[in-house]
Formats: structure tokens, sequence, C-alpha cells
């Protein structure tokens, strides 16, 4: 701790830290533009400006920019005096001499950093009378706009872009007062973490497409604390709604998840809420027996709960309450996971080794402190983006302690950044193709899944001599494994990362066995296993059979009638398995909220709420139970929460009284006391009675507009606002207005700090914890609970027969997760279906790039364009997984190619 | 008693007065031009839809009673796709010209609007579009912003240098 004295009063501040943090941290309201909590400081934009006094007597004293300035202890500055001021407000000045008179019809207005800053610094009135300096914009695809127009030079984006993301293709261009932020020319920003321009930027240059299209100001939308629905991160983000619409992603700060950031597919994948294909009422299908549309969705009811042998099909994708519902309404034993035996069985293993407590799972922030990372199979950058991005940060960790060494501050970002040039940590990655993370990695094995996973046991044998060589491994690999072995028992925060992307269970096996390995050295070993969907490990945490058992069960004609509740069957298993199963049921109730194909085989469609009109929890890969709050009502009244419709379905099926249904706090209450593993999950968020100061917290900025308008169209009368028994927060503007707990927060706000930099305010120290500490409750014991030992090596080897191919499941950012490709943005950046195939392969079968070859999978056949891929092992093929157009695979799957006759 | 008195013979004295009440609604008050009435959104010198949406005037309503959604022409034109008023609810305080940065807005001097019914106070887009500049003349915001929305090309505004050709280094 260091004293120090600002405009002569007394603060401690910490050492180490630049002295604009620890004004913002002592809440002084000291304007800045370059600087960002995540990115440190590089001194471009000259505003942070403060009077720095050599001692106590110097009453001369000189500016300095803050953000450039170590804490010392004994330091004197003031931030009030008149010379730093005038000069703040000058140079505020000067930006704005070539700033567009825009802010009417610029994007950012409202939350914008340059209109905060430029009215806290007291520049009113333009006494430049010459012309403004102009620029021609660029198109950069679906989800970013740009207005070059309005850039003050401060270099976030490419220090964003460039240096943080690993983006290629955005940059400065041009000279003196001339630059240029954008592309080499027009075209697509690659980078999967672009959207996160909107938020750096401090001006309206760069701004979110898809808002634009419907837009809204950010005091104009009821906005809510939520969790990104899109992978199994579980990044917390915050909705925002207007006339029953949404409209808006952004981040909602969390330091130990997704700090500042989220990725792209979390941020523009919003709009399958206010898609078309929307399940608006209830729908009753003729052709089953006993079903009469012409009857009321009461009485069908009836008929579909007076059938024997009810079963309910879970889901990943729904929340927490959901599932424990319909396991309360069909039973235990009649209640199975929505997914596929390979990926119920993977997670089992998962679970098991992260919850044996000999296992660290860490978060996001603790993996960008680790000094040695092994990939093994997963392809973070499509699978769970956001710890891509983290571990982008983890491998420039090394490199930073040396620069420690030569004592450079860790905020200095311009002088890390030239000192560290091109050197990067250790990082592994065995994949069978070439992913976007190997540009960082120190060696990159391509290989099949098989071999990926004896590699991994190779790995384990020369950590521990209990677990024995594998057959099979040539020489060179032995060694590869070996020097791995070597590099991460000297590691002092070895990571491992894998995942379920390849259906492999040998690869899942492989990478518990290398962690628990590392244990034998180590205090800790950390293993991150990337999981299928949002709420995957809290589906799979309930313990119930998969869906393939579900399936022989209908085989043997024991089931009447089936409950699926928001999901897709078709994208868990073969399609014929899945049309058998429909076959054999005499009913099925679907519940969800978008049409697919296993919608189109309900006798019953019940509409239900997305995660925005909806409150729930989930769990995160990281066994984090986080909870995300209802947006808004939604104005269809047929929407209602799939927990709430399971509920009441109780009435049908056992006769307990309608009047006393479940809210989602008290659900959740229940399921922890029905299943022990979840303890903790209900502490996730105060509960539903919490008040402050006898006030809810409101979900509208309290400039929130047009609240005698919007409905006067109806009815000139307004109506009483939606009330939210579920929570505590309020449909309205009115309600406490002061900083609420942590999991509450629906938007960040502060006096005169209109922008997402207002995130200050909320933490403890800048770029630190939110008050009262992060949001989400971590469900997996850290303390040593079983004796688990080593996983074997699967028996049965999936190797092809003759003629065969194994077929690799390849997931994208953009067009493999079920829910984003509904929105637009995110569809148009999806994939063509393909199939790619060796050099070797592709010389067999004579094709070349481009050409149609026909593989057969499951009784399906598929027409794909070849893409040729020379890392790509013989005997695999590789197709894009669960594009809307090729669904109803059961993974892991083989296939057969053949050339299409002309 | 006197102020009694006094008093009594003010109020006689009053009816040799000018009368000032009239004989509305057969005789017609005289408004100023500024008098704080009946909003209209008025349009730019080229007849286009003055309002941009940029919702300043909704976030100065006291009473919040203006709403609207903005929307965009093929150009990137920023107009209204839908704009409404309650009137019921309006004080006619005027923030909301006060907030218009584009002129769009304004106050007329016109209160006849009685209705029976209330929600014909409810008032439209279409009801408020007037084809006038209004008060302000000659403005036309596209002009002086920097955006380009089909009115003017980059660097063609008022105030703007050409744009900048981003390969050159010459100073
Ligand atoms: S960037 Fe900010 S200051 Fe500039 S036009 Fe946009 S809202 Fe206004
Ligand atoms: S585009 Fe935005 S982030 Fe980039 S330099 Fe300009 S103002 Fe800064
Ligand atoms: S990383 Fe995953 S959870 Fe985070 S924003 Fe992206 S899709 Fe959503
Ligand atoms: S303030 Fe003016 S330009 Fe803006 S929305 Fe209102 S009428 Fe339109
Ligand atoms: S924030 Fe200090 S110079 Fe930009």
């Amino acid at each position: 701790m260091a004293h120090i004295n600002i405009d002569k009063k007394s603060y401690e501040a910490k050492e180490g830290k630049n002295l604009l943090e620890t004004c913002l941290t002592l809440g002084f309201n000291l304007p800045y533009f370059c600087w960002h909590p995540a990115m440190g400081s590089v001194g471009a934009c000259r505003q942070c400006a403060v009077k720095l006094f050599k001692d106590e007597n110097d009453t001369q004293g000189r500016l300095v920019m803050a953000c450039m300035e170590s804490i010392r202890d004994g330091m004197f500055l003031s931030v009030d005096d008149p010379v730093a001021k005038a000069f703040r407000s000058q140079n505020i000045e000067w930006l704005m001499t070539n700033h567009p008179h825009d802010c009417a019809v610029c994007d950012e207005g409202g939350s914008c950093h340059l209109q905060d800053m430029t009215v806290m610094t007291g520049h009113a009135y333009r006494r430049f009378e010459f012309k403004k300096r102009t620029y021609k914009n660029q198109y950069l695809g679906p989800f970013i706009n740009h207005e070059m127009n309005r850039c003050i030079q401060c270099y976030r984006c490419v220090r964003f872009y460039k240096d943080y993301a690993g983006g290629k293709d955005l940059d400065v261009f041009g000279a003196h007062n001339h630059v240029y932020f954008g592309r080499e020319s027009d075209g697509v920003l690659e980078n999967e973490f672009s959207g996160n321009l909107a938020e750096i930027c401090p001006t309206g240059v760069f701004t979110d497409k898809t808002l634009k299209d419907h837009y809204t100001r950010k005091w104009d939308m009821t906005m809510a604390p939520s969790i990104c629905q899109h992978c199994s991160v579980g990044c917390n983000v915050i909705a925002g709604e207007r006339y029953g619409k949404l409209r808006q992603i952004t981040s909602r700060f969390n330091s130990e998840v997704n700090g500042y950031f989220i990725c792209d597919r979390g941020r523009f994948g919003y709009e399958f809420v206010n898609s078309i294909t929307r399940v608006q009422q209830p729908l009753i299908r003729r052709e089953m027996v006993g079903f009469d549309e012409k009857r009321n969705l009461y009485d069908n009811l009836k008929t579909f709960f007076g059938n024997q042998n009810i079963i309910g099909i879970g889901s990943p994708r729904a929340s927490l309450e959901a599932n424990f519902a319909l396991r309360q309404l069909v039973g235990e034993e009649h209640f199975y996971q929505g997914i596929s035996e390979n990926q119920a069985g993977l997670l089992r293993i998962i679970l098991e080794t992260l919850n044996s407590g000999k296992i660290h799972t860490p978060s996001l922030k603790e993996m960008e402190q680790a000094d040695a990372v092994l990939i093994l199979g997963e392809d973070p950058t499509n699978a769970a983006p956001r710890i891509a991005l983290a571990l982008r940060q983890a491998v420039r960790r090394k490199p930073l302690e040396h620069a420690q060494q030569i004592k450079i501050p860790a905020w200095h970002d311009a002088a890390l950044r030239e000192f560290i040039q091109e050197e990067n940590g250790d990082m592994f990655i065995a994949f069978p193709i070439e992913t976007k993370l190997d540009e960082l990695s120190t060696d990159t094995i391509f290989s099949s899944p098989e071999e990926i996973a004896r590699f991994g046991f190779a790995i384990t044998s020369y950590l521990t001599n209990d677990v024995s060589k594998p057959e099979g491994c040539d020489e060179t690999m032995m060694k590869r494994a070996q020097h791995i072995a070597e590099i991460f028992k000297n590691a002092e925060h070895p990571l491992i990362i894998s995942g379920t992307s390849l259906c492999h269970e040998g690869i899942i096996r492989a990478a518990c066995n290398i962690a628990l390995a590392l244990r034998l050295h180590k205090e800790t070993a950390s293993l991150s296993m990337i999981v299928p969907e949002c709420n995957s490990m809290g589906l799979a945490m309930m313990q119930a059979p998969a869906l393939d058992k579900a399936f022989e069960r209908a085989e043997q004609g024991k089931v009447n009638a089936a409950i699926i509740l928001e999901n897709d069957l078709y994208t868990r298993n073969s399609k014929t398995a899945v049309d058998n199963f429909f076959d054999s049921c005499q009913h099925v109730m679907v519940l969800d909220h978008l049409h697919h194909a296993t919608t189109s085989r309900a006798s019953l469609l019940i509409p239900v709420s997305t995660f925005a009109e909806g409150d729930g929890t989930m769990v995160s890969n990281e066994g984090r139970a986080q909870r995300f709050f209802q947006v808004f009502m939604p104005k269809n009244e047929n929407i209602r929460e799939s927990w709430l419709w399971l509920d009441e379905f109780k009435q049908f099926k056992n006769g307990v009284n309608p009047q006393k249904l479940n809210e989602s706090a008290n659900l959740i209450e229940e399921l922890v006391k029905a299943m022990q593993q979840f303890k903790g999950a209900e502490t996730v968020s105060p509960p539903s009675d919490f008040r402050i100061n006898g006030q809810k917290i409101p979900r509208e900025p309290h400039r929130y507009s047009g609240r005698t308008a919007m409905l006067a169209n109806v009815a000139v009368s307004e109506p009483k606002p939606p009330q939210d028994e579920d929570s505590p927060l309020s449909f309205t503007m009115e309600g406490y207005r002061g900083i609420p707990p942590a999991p509450l927060i629906p938007f960040f706000w502060s006096p005169g700090w209109n922008s997402v930099q207002s995130i200050n305010k909320y933490q403890i120290e800048v770029g630190g914890p939110l008050h009262g500490g992060d949001p989400g409750k971590r469900l997996f014991t850290e303390e040593k609970i079983s004796n688990l030992d080593f996983w074997e090596m699967p028996a049965q080897d999936f190797s092809p027969a003759a003629g065969e191919v194994e077929i690799v499941p390849l997931t994208h950012i953009f067009g493999s997760e079920v829910l984003s490709v509904y929105s637009a943005a995110i569809a148009e950046r999806a994939p063509r279906p393909y199939l790619m195939i060796g050099e070797k392969d592709a010389g067999d079968f004579d094709v070349a790039e481009h050409a149609l070859l026909r593989v057969k999978i499951q009784n399906q056949s598929f027409d794909l364009p070849v893409r040729i891929k020379k890392e790509l092992q013989p005997g695999l093929v590789a197709i894009p997984f669960n594009l809307p157009s090729m669904t109803g695979i059961g993974w892991p799957a083989k296939g057969t190619l053949s050339k299409i006759k002309p | 008693m006197i102020s009694l008195l006094r008093t009594m013979g003010l109020t006689f004295l009053h009816m040799f007065r000018k009368r000032e009440t009239i004989q509305y609604p057969e005789e017609k008050v005289v408004l100023h031009p500024r008098w704080r009435g009946r909003i209209v959104l008025t349009r730019d010198p080229d007849m286009g839809e003055r309002c941009v949406g940029c919702y300043l005037c909704a976030a100065a309503c006291p009473v919040d009673c203006i709403s609207l959604q903005a929307t965009e022409d093929e150009n990137g034109r920023r107009y209204p796709e839908f704009f409404r008023i309650n009137f019921s609810r309006c004080i006619f305080c005027g923030y909301c010209e006060e907030a218009c940065p584009t002129y769009a807005i304004q106050l007329i001097p016109d209160f006849e609007m009685a209705e029976y019914n209330r929600q014909n106070l409810v008032y439209e887009k279409e009801d408020l579009l007037i084809n006038s500049e209004g008060k302000y003349p000659g403005y036309n915001y596209y002009k002086v912003a920097g955006l380009s929305a089909g009115i003017k090309g980059k660097g063609e505004g008022d105030n703007e240098e050409p744009p900048v050709d981003v390969h050159s280094l010459l100073p």
C-alpha cells in the first residue's frame, strides 16, 4: 500500500497500478479514452492529464498523463488543478474539431464515452471555424457498422482486435492526421470477437449492425442480467428489449467468467427470439388418436395425461428449473436426458473427474494465468470461443514474466508489446485439422481422434507409472509426448483443455488422465472440459439415462406418450432412430419456442418462452450455476416458461391444485433438496422477495421514454405494468437507483457515465470483481471426495471397416449451434455444407476441390462439395457439425463415400 | 365599512372598462407564433421528413407521452417508422421542441384539439406530419451531419473537406 495525496487529501493506493486506474478506483471522474482496464495504457489520447508535484511544497507542478504514471508512495498530485482541467477540456476541443454533427443519428448516442467525457470536461461550444476532415466508410460484414468520420484516434480498436483478440484484418492505415481504422479493403471482419469493437470503441465508429436494424437507445431498453445461451462457457450478458422485441446483447462484466468481452455468437445470436419461426400458440394435431383440435387445450391435455407410461425427455439447452419440473411431472424413473448415449457417457466421465476433488476446473480468469496449455482434441475457437480468447492471453504470461524482470510495469501495454514481440508461452494442440489457435502453438499434432487419445495416454505414461504406454504410437509421437510431459511437470499453472466436440471417449479419458497424473506432481492441476451446450453440465448432473435408453424402451412398447422439452431430437441421433421412436409413441408433446423437425412430429405443441421471456438457472462447463432473468413479459399470453407449464400439468397427472404454482426460486430449492449435487444453486441470486429500502430493482433506466404512449394505440389508458413474482427485478423504471447486488445488475450506468465505461463504478477496484463478489456459484467440490484412479483406454476401437471412412464432426462458431443460427446475421456467416477430405483420399477418389462427393451416413446421403485439407489423415473425412441441413446423424459416425455419376 | 364601499365602487367602475373575455368560438383568439400548442412534425426544405428518429424528444418529455421507432431507407437515411404522441398526457411544455436537434418537432399556435373520446387524442405520424418547414425554414440536418444518407456524399457537406485519401502520405 502506498500513500498518495490527491488535491490535498491523502488516500491509500496499490503500488504497481497506474495513476489513472487508481484515481478511478478512488471515485474521481478523470476522463480518458485510450486506456482500457483489460488492455492497459499506451498514452495515445492525452486526455487523462493531471498535475503532478515534486513534493508538498511544489506549487508549480507539471502535467503528466495519469495512465502513464506508476503509483509511488508519497505522490502529490492534483486532478482539480485549473491547468490540468483546461488541458483536458482543450484536448477534447481539439478532438472535436473534426467530429461530425452526428449524435442524433449515431447509434452510440446515449451510451457514448465521447459524449460523457465532453460533458465532463465542460467543452460546449465549437470555436473552430474551419472544415472537418471526412473519410469513406467500409462494409465490414453483417455484425459491425463502420462510420469512420467519428474516430478520435484512440487506437483502442486495433489494440483490441489485433493485439488482444489476434485478428488479422483490421488495422490502422495512413499517416499524420489522416489515420484510418479499418480493413485493407471492404469485407467481412473475420475475427470471432469483432462485436466487442462496438463496446471498445469509445465513439460511434464501430457499432452493432443488428441493433441498427431495430435501433433503440440504451435508455429506452428494458434490460435484465442474463446468461449467454450459445455455448457452455456461460458468459454473462445484458439483454435489452423494446416493444416486445429483443434488441441487443452486450457483455455483462464478471471478472471470473467473461470479463469485458463476449464472442460474436453470443452477441449476435439473440435474434432467434424475434424469429418468425417462433411457436406462437398451442398446436393440436388431429391425426393423433383421441385428439380433437376443436376441443380446447385443456381437454386435450386431459387426454394426453390419461396415457400410461409417459416419459419425459429433458434438454441441455433448457434451464435446470425446466428439466427438474419435467422430472417431477413424469417421475424420476421416466425422465431421460435428451442427449445421445455417446454424449451422456462422455459427460459422465467428465463429471466424475471434475467432481472427484482431485482436479481444479479453472475459471476463464484462471485460464488467462496458465503458463502451459494443452488442447487435446478440441477447437475452442469454434466450440467455446471465449475460452480461445482467454488462451490468447495465457500464452503471453511467460513473456510477461520476463518483462517484469526488467521492471516494465504490468499496465504499460506499449512497452510490453515492444518487449515481447512474437514470443509465446507453451501451448500444444492435437486436433485432426488446423485450428485458429495453431498460430500460437509450440507444437501441433494433426491426427485422427483415436490417435489423439493414444497421444494423450502417451503423455500420461510419462507423468505416472500407473498408466502404461499405449500401443501403436510411433517413435516421434512418443518423443513429442515426452517433451510435453516434461514441460507440464515444470510449469507452474499447467492447463489441459479438452471437450466433447469430437464425440470421442478416448480423448476425454486421456485428458482426464493427464490432469489426474499432473496432480502427482503439483498442488493443483487445471482441467477445463468444453461441453456442447449452455446447460449440458446441469443436465448431466441430474444423472438421468440417455435418449438411447428411451428409444430402447419405446421399441419394447413401453412408451405410450412422450414429453419433449426444448429439444430437436433430430440433432441428437440418427434420423432413422428418431423416426422409429416417434412412430412408436402414441402421443408426443413438445414444448419449445422454435419450430423444427421435432415440433413437426408433435401431436401437442406448447409454446414456451426463450431465455429472454423467462427465468432460469444453468450450469456452465466450469460447474458454475448462474441465473438468467426474464427480460420482458411477452405480449402473447400463450408464451410461458416451460417450468410453469410443466408445473401446471401436474394437475392433470396427480390432481395437485393448480393454484399452488411453484415459482422458479422454489423449484430450485426443491431441486437442491432432491439432488444434493446442486447444493449452492439456490444461492446464486437473492430471493424473489429481496428488496433494497423496500424497493425492487428496476429493469429500465430512469430516463426510459414513451411510457404513456407506447401502448396508447391499443388503448389510451395505460395498463398496469406487468408484475414480476419470480425475481427482485421490476418491469418498470421505478425502484432502487443505487448499485444492486452483482447478480441483479440489469445495466451499467452511473451519473455522468452513460456508456459501458460506467462498469468502473460497479467494481471494487477498476478491472477487479464487482461489489459484493462476482455472480455465480461453483458447484464442483474442491475437497477430495473420491478415490478416482486413472481411466482406462476405451476397449473397443472405433476404426472404420474396409471401404468405410470415419466422419469427424467439425463444430463451427456460426452454424453449429441450434439457436443462434436462427439469427439472420449468424446464418449469413455460417459455412456452406462441405466434405473435408485429406490429400491422399482426394487423389484416390480422383476429386478436385469443390467437386461433389456423396457420403452415406446412417441411411442418409449427402452430396457435398469437397474441400481438400492436406493435414487430414487418410481414412478420415470431416463435415460441419449440426448445420441445419445436416442433422439426423448419430455421433460418432462412419460412412461410405461414392462419386456422383454425372 | 369604507373598504366595503370602495370595493363595490371599483367593481362598478369595471363595467365601463374594455372587455377581456371574447366570444369564443365565434371570435378567434390571437396567438403568438411561439405559443405552445398542438405538436407537429415538419419537413426539411426538400420536403423530406425532418425527423431522424433520434429519440431525444421522447427522452426529454416529462410525461413520457412520445413514443417512436426509428428505421432507415435504402440510403441509410433515418426516419421514424411510427411516431406517436398521446395528447391526453401532453402538458405542452415544449421540452421536445427544445431537445430536437433537427427542428422537426414543433409546437404551433393551435389548441383546438378537444375530443369527446380520449382515444382520439392519440396522434400517429400521419396526424402529426405537415407539409411545411414550420417556424425554422431552411434547415436540413443531413446537410450538416457527417453521415451520408442520400442527401450528400462524404465530404460534400457545407463544412467538410473532401474524403481523406488513405494511401497518400502528403501532409
Ligand atoms: S460518437 Fe458520440 S459524440 Fe460522436 S456522434 Fe456519436 S454519439 Fe455523438
Ligand atoms: S475507431 Fe474507435 S477505437 Fe478505433 S481509434 Fe477510432 S475512436 Fe478509437
Ligand atoms: S463464448 Fe459461449 S457463452 Fe460466451 S458469448 Fe460466446 S457463445 Fe456465449
Ligand atoms: S427529437 Fe426531433 S429528430 Fe429526434 S426523434 Fe424527436 S422529432 Fe425526431
Ligand atoms: S487515457 Fe491516458 S493518454 Fe489516453
